[in-house]
């Protein structure tokens, strides 16, 4: 199901809420390039990019673009005080030797137990492994921002992912635009139901069982 | 001093049929665009194309494998040119998935004179793929061989005659890694100057790396947004 710009909005704007002041977070491709326009600036938060850059900024005012300076996805940004450009191998240095604190990462379907397919649909699209498989086995946190459904209308949150795994037991909690759910070892805890789903439209459009959490938020 | 400044059909005499082919940029910034362009021109082709993606549709390092120049391909990401998964799904086009990281770093291996590199098994890396397994300080790592290529194109802001470069922001990405991993290295240049006047403490690649440097046609940045 594709999302209206309000409802990947409103994902980000929560994804947010899970970064604390002085973090270093990566943002993926898709609904997590619009995270950072949701935190004050004097938080100091360090936006990582993959292609080379430690400091990205809020997206620039149209017409002020530089043809040199995109994040990963190749949407053009601005750079926060601090910042700094190195090459992808120093990139994927910074990640693999534990120094990013969260990523929000997109995908095409999520695991009860967390397992990311975010590479490929066979016979239909193929979009390539990215950096998601080592942002995700590295990453202190993995947060997937998405959609809670498919073209289909169908779940995206499954017992098995069908398709191709990017990554085993990573997902540490899912935001979509009806809700947010945390990945335990007990299984998929809801913890959010997002305006103006019901709790029956989540736990209905979810193809895993879902633990109700006993502080289970019903979000305006 | 010899000046290793030349023009980008000369510079692109070096690329024949057949080649395994490094390409730097990273989603269409920091590709050397107008060595691509050469290269369409010259009709060279059945290539291995090595490079963090496959650009975009015709445009960029995309070109080269919309115009079906490339046999194999070695990436990370093909999204972004629907070119790329086509041909994969007809079979017209192999291509070989690496996590990005891995990519990189496998790119760097070949470039400092390293065999391989060890990264952790289940990041990514399907067992077909996986070459080999061992164990090393109690924990298993398959060993990811290194990539080098005959020739390595990339894009930087500023040279001097010797191939000192230096890069532009987010334009580096994989450049410096594939300057260094090629047996023939073409850079192409915005602003190339007498060997002197760049601040050593600012050059990226040392030009022991680089064997030419072209002046580039411009282009860059078209189709970034």
């Amino acid at each position: 199901m594709g999302l209206l710009i309000d409802q990947r909005n409103m994902i980000a704007r929560r994804a947010a809420r899970e970064i604390l002041p002085g973090m270093t977070v990566n943002l993926g491709i898709g609904i997590p390039e619009m995270v950072a326009d949701f935190l004050p600036s004097e938080w100091n938060v360090m936006f990582h990019s993959v292609n080379g850059i430690l400091g990205v900024g809020p997206f620039p005012v149209q017409g002020e673009e530089n043809a040199h300076l995109s994040n990963a996805g190749g949407t053009p940004v601005t750079l926060h005080s601090g910042a700094s450009f190195f090459d992808s191998s120093v990139a994927y240095g910074m990640v693999r030797s534990g120094r990013v604190d969260v990523a929000f990462l997109g995908a095409l379907q999520v695991s009860q137990r967390g397992d990311l397919a975010n590479w490929i649909v066979p016979g239909k699209r193929v979009y390539g492994i990215g950096g998601g498989p080592e942002l995700a086995r590295y990453a202190k946190k993995v947060i997937v921002l998405m959609s809670h459904l498919n073209e289909m209308n169908e779940p995206k949150i499954l017992r098995e992912c069908e398709l191709p795994l990017s990554a085993k037991s990573c997902v540490d909690m899912i935001i979509t635009e009806r809700a947010v759910i945390e990945v335990t070892k007990q299984g998929l805890c809801l913890t959010e139901v997002m305006y103006p789903y019901s709790l029956e439209e989540v736990v209905t459009k979810t193809g895993a069982p879902l633990i109700i959490s006993e502080y289970l938020q019903m979000v305006d | 001093m010899v000046s290793k400044l030349i023009s980008i059909e000369e510079a692109v005499d070096q690329v024949r049929d057949g080649i395994r082919l490094m390409v730097g940029g990273f989603g269409g910034i920091g590709t050397p665009v107008s060595l691509i362009d050469m290269i369409l021109q010259k009709g060279i082709q059945d290539l291995t194309l090595i490079g963090n993606d496959a650009g975009f549709a015709d445009q960029g390092v995309g070109k080269l494998i919309s115009h079906e120049r490339v046999k194999r391909l070695l990436t990370t990401h093909i999204g972004s040119n629907p070119d790329a998964g086509r041909q994969m799904m007809e079979g017209k086009l192999e291509v070989l998935f690496y996590p990005q990281g891995i990519l990189a770093e496998k790119i760097r291996a070949g470039g400092v004179g390293l065999p391989a590199i060890l990264v952790e098994p289940d990041v990514g890396i399907g067992p077909s793929q996986q070459e080999q397994l061992v164990r090393y300080a109690g924990k298993n790592y398959v060993i990811e061989p290194a990539l080098t290529a005959d020739v390595g194109i990339v894009y930087a802001k500023q040279a001097d005659t010797y191939g000192n470069l230096i890069y532009e922001k987010a334009a580096r990405n994989i450049n410096p890694l594939v300057a260094m991993a090629g047996k023939i290295t073409i850079a192409e240049v915005e602003e190339i100057l007498p060997a002197g006047e760049l601040n050593p403490e600012h050059i990226v690649t040392p030009g022991i790396f680089v064997n030419y440097i072209v002046r580039t046609s411009g282009g860059m940045g078209e189709w970034g947004f």
